[in-house]
């Protein structure tokens, strides 16, 4: 593709000149397969291979999950218990699928803090960062939707409470709400429409999965220096990158396979561990669980929807502003998405002329002090509405868009940035040549960790 | 329930996790010793079978398996029993037939009857509907330790009940001290001895609650000595390939490393 200059595919035989002639698929997925990458990209850059095995893995179960799934109110749960006790081998094809979202979410956490810390979304990345975005919402919105599919008590109740949400926006809420529900209440129709919707979304992702894709191998990828690739000529760029495959396949695929180890012990040994026992109680809207929680990978945002109460100054003074239109609830659910949104917006947000944050001393301790707010806020999104949580919540919230909206415009213009290196070839034969006690600097160092 | 999920990181698998615990607190879940326990864990057939019979002789007046089909009695890794005997214990129950539109004598492709009249939950899921241990803090670290205890919870409640009672609105109401909120609507349904064993097993109180918690972990997860068995195979394939692809990687990248494609 665009950008890096490198050897593009030709075609050799008569029969390949004449496909390639006729359709270059060949090519494509030569070009796409032998992108140069930077050669000093480090760990945290197996969480797109991780994503993209999720995806097929979680579109593959559920393709022969939905076989033997009933969408109907009086049916749904009982369909999911033929499954795990009739069907060959549905016990695990439910549990890979169930896992699977859990291990989804955590991929697409770290690829995301990732960017956030070295960088990623910055120019000329900022449409890969936001088609990243898209793909993140509708795997919110599809997990959630999946999740609501068994029929158990959280389905029920959790779908009850998160369309409530668009309930609370003033004047069309309700509308909007009914349309989401098709009705008044959680009943058959949502299930229907939901199952609908949940086949649906993963092909919308795995769509602007190519886009995302496509995205950044026009721009090239990111490394953790932030510098570019340097593209003047062939024969330099050479000496800043190799090919994909095979060097980054085989260290990604290394990756996935210590993962899914992981994974397959989990799915093996603890499958529910990750769930919430409520939900093998099918729905009754009769009987309201005594605490509804969504699933762990919600908790941060659904921490900020709680934090702000009508108690909260900023909320009062919404709400007087604007006449009540504002209220608690409606600020709540605007805190939420605006969450969200602050984190799509970091490209225009982060001032600092910086890419990575290894050479910016003094956003390393913003970041650090973000990724704790993270985990504090989804271990407060699983906690009861009550003190002394509710004001912690309040005021990890406050971090939230304080980093995004405060301290990202404002480190660009006083923090003083450390040296980077010139070229990602002094980077990586620097990290591979000093520490060997081998005079000659490139032969050393008999590593455990490569590409690091 | 007093029941709810939090999620933190836990610190000693270094993995998320999400956890289940009293709100209320104060009920205590003891932690039975199960054989099925533990990633090598397997249920004890002669026990599951002594809890059948605990389920059949004094839970099944009030509470139905509705998920779990008798024929499920015979597989192995469970109950084990043969076609013969599976049978023989399905005529046991009486199921409506829709196309005879009356009763008839169960046979093993039917479920275990639901039972609604005493207004009692169904127990297929029971022991995955409910956690035994929480917390703490919403960590999920006691879960990570000593499993989810749903067959613990059980048990602890069988063998909870302190006698005490009291009466509100017309209903009577018993003291347990596993029951989330202490007070229980079911009367205690074991004293011990309630039930003989053929294999003259104790049939003490302590005895008869860990064996019919044991069948109902059973009836809710039949397929768990399966389960863990592709897991340990998957965990092993997947071991044993991460060495290789490792092994793979450092070759792979040994001359990018020495620089000899790029200095």
């Amino acid at each position: 593709m665009a950008g890096i200059p490198h050897d593009h595919y030709e075609p050799k035989t008569k029969g390949a000149k004449w496909l390639s002639s006729r359709l270059p698929i060949v090519g494509l997925l030569y070009d796409t397969i032998m992108i140069p990458t930077p050669k000093n990209l480090n760990w945290m850059w197996i969480w797109g291979i991780v994503l993209t095995f999720c995806l097929a893995l979680q579109i593959i179960t559920g393709i022969v999950l939905v076989m033997h799934y009933t969408p109907h109110v009086d049916m749904a749960f009982a369909s999911v218990e033929h499954i795990m006790r009739n069907v060959n081998g549905g016990h695990m094809i439910r549990y890979l699928h169930q896992n699977g979202a859990s291990l989804f979410f955590i991929a697409v956490y770290a690829h995301i803090f990732r960017g956030l810390y070295y960088g990623s979304y910055k120019a000329p990345r900022e449409i890969t960062w936001i088609i990243g975005m898209l793909i993140y919402l509708l795997m919110m919105g599809t997990a959630f939707m999946g999740y609501v599919l068994p029929w158990g008590q959280m389905s029920f109740w959790g779908a009850t409470v998160i369309t409530g949400l668009f309930g609370a926006i003033p004047f069309i809420g309700e509308p909007i709400q009914t349309l989401l529900l098709g009705g008044p209440a959680v009943d058959n129709a949502t299930l229907n429409r939901f199952f609908s919707l949940h086949y649906l979304f993963p092909f919308l992702i795995a769509g602007l999965v190519i886009v995302h894709i496509w995205a950044f191998h026009t721009t090239g990828n990111n490394n953790p220096t932030g510098v570019e690739v340097r593209r003047t000529s062939k024969a330099e760029a050479e000496k800043d990158t190799v090919s994909f495959w095979p060097y980054f396949v085989i260290k990604d695929l290394f990756a996935l396979a210590v993962l899914l180890a992981v994974f397959f012990a989990i799915v093996g040994f603890m499958p529910n561990y990750l769930g919430h026992p409520d939900n093998y109680i099918e729905a009754n809207p009769l009987s309201t669980p005594a605490h509804i929680v969504p699933e762990w990978y919600f908790l941060p945002f659904y921490a900020i929807l709680r934090a702000f109460t009508a108690e909260v100054w900023v909320v009062q003074f919404a709400s007087f502003i604007t006449g009540g239109i504002i209220d608690a609830k409606f600020f709540g659910v605007l805190a939420m998405f605006g969450a969200i949104i602050v984190l799509a917006l970091a490209p225009w947000l982060d001032t600092s002329n910086v890419r990575s944050g290894r050479y910016r001393p003094m956003l390393k301790w913003w970041f650090g002090i973000l990724i704790f707010d993270f985990f504090a806020l989804m271990w407060l999104g699983a906690m009861p509405a009550e003190e002394p949580y509710a004001t912690l919540s309040l005021i990890a919230s406050a971090y939230w868009f304080g980093y995004f909206l405060i301290i990202l415009p404002l480190l660009g213009i006083i923090e003083k940035p450390n040296a980077q290196p010139t070229t990602i070839e002094e980077d990586f034969n620097n990290k591979y040549s000093k520490d060997g006690g081998n005079s000659d600097g490139f032969y050393s160092k008999p590593d455990a960790t490569p590409a690091e | 329930m007093y029941l709810f999920k939090s999620t933190f990181v836990a610190l000693v698998a270094g993995f998320f996790s999400s956890a289940t615990f009293a709100a209320g607190g104060g009920s205590y879940v003891e932690d039975f010793d199960f054989s099925f326990e533990g990633p090598l864990g397997t249920y004890d057939q002669t026990q599951l079978q002594r809890g059948l019979k605990v389920y059949t002789e004094i839970c099944s007046s009030c509470h139905g398996l509705k998920y779990v089909p008798l024929r499920t009695l015979g597989d192995e890794g469970g109950l084990g029993y043969s076609e013969e005997q599976v049978r023989a214990y399905a005529e046991y129950y009486e199921v409506y037939d829709a196309e005879l539109d009356d009763y008839r004598a169960a046979v093993p492709s039917d479920h275990f009857p639901a039972v609604v009249d005493a207004g009692a939950p169904d127990l297929s899921l029971m022991a995955k509907a409910r956690a035994g241990f929480h917390g703490p803090y919403g960590t999920g670290l006691s879960q990570l330790i000593n499993g989810m205890g749903g067959a613990e919870y059980i048990a602890s409640l069988l063998t909870g009940y302190t006698g005490e009672e009291k009466e509100e609105y017309g209903s009577v109401f018993y003291e347990n001290t596993a029951y989330p909120g202490k007070w229980i609507a079911m009367a205690p349904p074991l004293y011990g001895e309630d039930v003989d064993f053929d294999d003259g097993h104790a049939n003490d109180l302590y005895s008869e609650a860990e064996d019919v918690a044991a069948f109902l972990m059973w009836a809710a997860e039949p397929k768990m000595m399966a389960r863990k068995h592709t897991g340990f195979v998957g965990v092993l394939f997947l071991v044993v390939l991460s060495i290789l692809l490792y092994l793979t990687n450092k070759r792979l990248w040994a001359p990018i490393k020495k620089g000899r494609i790029s200095t």
